[in-house]
């Protein structure tokens, strides 16, 4: 990196927060996922708006790629940048800057930590619902990136289906305002356009999220099963039924045991096959009527204890073991890839089954814990990444693994997004023509290329969009 | 010339004259309609779409017409995955009563007659009283075909519940008018049929039942729909508050017995074989006039908001959700108070989109207007890319600014 681009960002953001020794680089290396790694060339980290239209104002004019950052919990290595880029780490911007607890909404910056916000919304009786089980340490800027998920999107929809207005600066350095408070556009749909866009569209700035009541009554059920095929089908027949449950997880029995064993223990059977957390929110009779009707289908599908809890400790306790999996699983190996794919609901035992031979195939340690009402997988691979045949054998398997689900008519990625991860397999799933238009539509808002590239969109795989010269079209 | 040339192309049966005698496609596939669609891109043709003709009038001036109404199959229907793939031409009625063969719906209430195509639904962003509980149609589309201006066929999004590969094409075109391109099928999210369906409604001045509509939400009583009808629609003499209950029968028994006591009012309970009706008369009531917009306004802001059509307009035809702020307004009205109002409302920082008006109304006003600095730049960009000759005839933006 060239020194005058150090000398330039100090003089935006100040000294202090410009990293660009090797140590202090080091820290940005990866994200959550240990698999991929590069430093990036230089580190800033902005205190507000004008500092990130600074910021971009000057890669804009030294024509230097950048990629944004929150806390670097994402699983696809899409907040990873090279030696050539600036990273653009955004987590000092971190105010909830205002709820109107009237129109349940809230205004925040986009380094606000995902479970912070709910914690300061929950005195006046609402929440930010979705919850990755990054939550404690994400942020929402990073989630708008990934249109993150989480339990709870099964029945409230993921970021996307909560975020109604945001402020972006462009990679340009010039700021647009898309979508409203109020959650109709004006104009195209470009609030839906952009979450989910992996951070190559521009930096939000500042998100304008929708917050739900607190449900007056909660219910938690942990149902453990003989097989995870039985498990599957009562998920398929709860989803049937019209109920749609806040949450239906399932673990199987090597994510069972993993929990069970370190100190995160919840009580969950370790000889359960598999065991399955059902949350049913509303009213008091809504909760009360739907988890007899629930109860009773497990029961149906052959599960061989159901536990119930209504109190918030005792949900927090059954919620524990799902929520602390990915820390329990620490115990076994270094390293865990967290995989991530969606298959239609009805292939769940099917897959869960073929899972389980590329494990056996390839020798590893993977145990299952995911969102199962959304047939949403996250087959989570144990290994140390040091033995290089071993993670060799990681990437094989996983690839085997989104070859599957792609084969039962599913996707490469329900919430954690292609990032650099899972380029290679975007063209299963689309077309040269689509892989096309998304690059097309990237450039209306990036034409350089140069936010956070080299992510999501094989380049060789797209088929060229050009634009036709203005003397072209048709007339009026 | 153009007639014979997309006989040519698609041969006869394909290719007849509409009404004001233009050249109109019936495609019966998505490869057939990107074939015409390349073909009058390398001519520099413009074309207006259509589906069964009952919501937008296809009237905009345009070199050839192209219909949706031979894409009318439900082509899927998977009730164990709760996803259905359906074509743009069909009408949601026909998907209605395909998907209630297995038990299941598509949870949406659009405006418009039931014959109305899924396609035209999309195209509009639009969405009923059901928005409360279930979002708008964005909400429930997963994924889409769409042939571009330039005849590309793009396949956006995917089949199943949740999905974040690529960039959210779909979220594009729903709700796009039509202005990227031309949705020809659509994968959809679909939900079990409710087990117990109860409408409930109050009668009074407007002010007395919005302020219903407050103490019912207060008391964190959720309905699926909580629509402020005015009385030229509920076709009373006073405003009507209709609160819809869906969900498992002791559930929503609870909270409709709940209601008198939480918010004072007397409410009427709709017998079970006039619930649909209601409901799709007050859909139907959307084609009342020449002219449909919507507003989206913050559920505290929606009295002054039905104040300000009062005294710009009028409170003819309106439906308000008094939970989810989208209000539609349906009447006669010219460009200039339509500008009036859409200028007032962009003034209270409220949106105002034209859902459905005369082609000289479109053209003058647009669906969309007011656009904030730097969306107009990337709008046009985004229309450039995906139809880079303008022939689809769709007037997003308004030519008066």
């Amino acid at each position: 990196m060239k020194p005058s681009l150090a000398e330039g960002l100090r003089r935006i953001v100040g000294p202090r927060w410009v990293r660009d020794r090797k140590a202090e680089l080091a820290t940005y290396r990866m994200d959550g996922l240990p698999t991929h790694e590069s430093e990036p060339g230089i580190v800033v980290i902005p205190g507000s708006r004008s500092e990130v239209v600074e910021i971009l104002r000057l890669l804009h004019l030294l024509q230097i790629p950048f990629v944004a950052r929150g806390a670097g919990t994402g699983l696809s290595g899409g907040a990873l940048a090279e030696s050539d880029a600036v990273l653009l780490t955004l987590t000092r911007m971190n105010r909830i800057l205002r709820v109107d607890r009237r129109a349940r909404r809230a205004v925040i910056q986009p380094g606000v930590v995902n479970a912070r916000l709910s914690e300061a919304v929950a005195p006046l009786g609402l929440q930010y619902v979705p919850d990755p089980s990054s939550q404690a340490a994400c942020t929402v800027g990073g989630n708008v990136a990934e249109n993150a998920g989480g339990p709870h999107c099964l029945k409230y929809g993921v970021t996307t289906n909560h975020v109604v207005e945001l402020e972006v600066v462009l990679p340009d350095a010039s700021m647009v305002r898309i979508g409203s408070p109020q959650g109709e556009a004006w104009g195209p749909d470009l609030v839906g356009l952009f979450v989910g866009s992996e951070g190559m569209f521009g930096v939000a700035t500042e998100i304008t999220v929708r917050l739900e009541t607190i449900p007056s009554a909660v219910r938690t059920l942990l149902a453990d099963f003989p097989s995870v095929r039985s498990a599957s089908e009562a998920v398929s027949a709860v989803i049937a039924s019209g109920i749609v449950p806040a949450a239906l997880e399932m673990m199987d029995q090597a994510c069972v045991q993993a929990v069970e064993a370190s100190i995160y223990a919840a009580g969950y059977p370790t000889d359960a096959a598999a065991v399955l957390l059902v949350e049913l929110d509303g009213t008091a009779a809504e909760v009360d009527a739907e988890s007899a009707l629930v109860e009773a289908m497990l029961r149906d599908h052959a599960a061989r204890s159901i536990r119930s809890a209504s109190s918030p400790t005792d949900r927090a306790r059954l919620w524990q073991g799902r929520k602390k999996a990915f820390g329990a699983m620490g115990r076994i190996a270094p390293d865990l890839a967290v995989q991530d794919a969606v298959v239609p609901r009805s292939a769940l035992p099917d897959i869960l089954d073929q899972v389980g031979e590329i494990r056996r195939r390839y020798g590893l340690s993977i145990s299952n814990v995911f969102h199962a009402g959304d047939g949403n997988l996250h087959p989570n691979i144990s290994f140390d990444r040091r033995d290089t045949g071993l993670a060799a054998r990681v990437r094989e398997a996983s690839r085997a693994i989104m070859e599957a689900c792609v084969a039962a008519g599913g996707s490469i990625t329900g919430e954690h997004g292609v990032g650099n991860d899972k380029m290679g397999y975007m063209p299963w799933i689309f077309d040269a023509e689509t892989l096309g238009a998304m690059q097309a539509v990237r450039r209306v808002f990036d034409p350089q290329e140069r936010c956070n590239p080299g992510k999501v969109l094989p380049e060789r795989a797209c088929r060229e969009w050009r634009a036709v010269p203005e003397s072209r079209r048709a007339g009026p | 010339m153009i007639f014979s040339r997309l006989r040519a192309l698609l041969g006869p049966a394909a290719v007849d004259r509409d009404p004001d005698n233009l050249p109109r496609v019936t495609a019966d596939s998505t490869d057939a309609l990107a074939l015409v669609c390349r073909l009058a891109h390398d001519e520099s043709w413009t074309i207006r779409v259509e589906g069964l003709r009952t919501w937008l009038p296809p009237d905009a001036p345009a070199d050839l017409a192209v219909s949706t109404r031979g894409l009318d199959e439900v082509v899927s229907v998977s009730p164990a995955d709760l996803v259905a793939t359906v074509q743009a031409g069909a009408s949601m009625d026909a998907v209605r009563r395909r998907l209630a063969e297995e038990s299941m719906w598509l949870a949406v209430d659009p405006p418009g007659r039931p014959d109305r195509t899924l396609g035209s639904v999309i195209a509009t962003g639009t969405s009923g009283p059901l928005r409360l509980g279930f979002g708008p149609i964005r909400d429930h589309v997963l994924g889409c075909t769409v042939v571009t201006g330039d005849g590309r066929t793009v396949h956006a999004g995917g089949r199943v519940v949740k999905n974040v590969a690529g960039y959210d094409l779909t979220k594009l075109h729903v709700g796009g008018f039509g202005g990227f391109g031309i949705v020809t099928e659509a994968h959809l999210r679909l939900r079990a049929l409710p087990r117990a369906d109860v409408t409930l409604l109050s009668r009074g001045g407007r002010d007395n039942q919005s302020a219903v509509a407050r103490d019912l939400l207060d008391a964190g009583i959720n309905p699926a729909a909580l629509e402020l009808i005015s009385p030229s629609l509920a076709g009373e003499s006073e405003w009507v508050l209709a609160a819809r209950f869906l969900g498992v029968e002791a559930g929503v028994q609870a909270e409709v017995h709940r209601l008198p006591a939480e918010t004072g009012a007397i409410w009427t309970q709709l017998a079970p074989d006039r619930t649909a009706d209601f409901w799709t008369g007050l859909a139907r009531g959307s084609l009342n006039g020449s002219v449909t917009f919507r507003l989206g306004v913050l559920p505290g802001g929606i009295d002054d908001a039905l104040d300000l059509l009062g005294r710009e307009l009028d409170t003819g035809v309106v439906s308000a959700g008094a939970a989810s702020g989208s209000i539609r307004w349906t009447g006669d009205a010219g460009v200039d108070r339509l500008r009036g109002v859409r200028r007032s409302c962009a003034a209270r920082e409220i949106p105002l989109t034209l859902e459905r008006a005369p082609w000289s109304v479109r053209h003058a006003l647009g669906h969309f207007g007011a656009y904030r600095e730097g969306v107009g730049q990337l709008v046009g960009r985004l229309r450039n890319t995906f139809d880079p000759r303008q022939c689809l005839k769709v007037a997003l933006e308004g030519s008066e600014k």
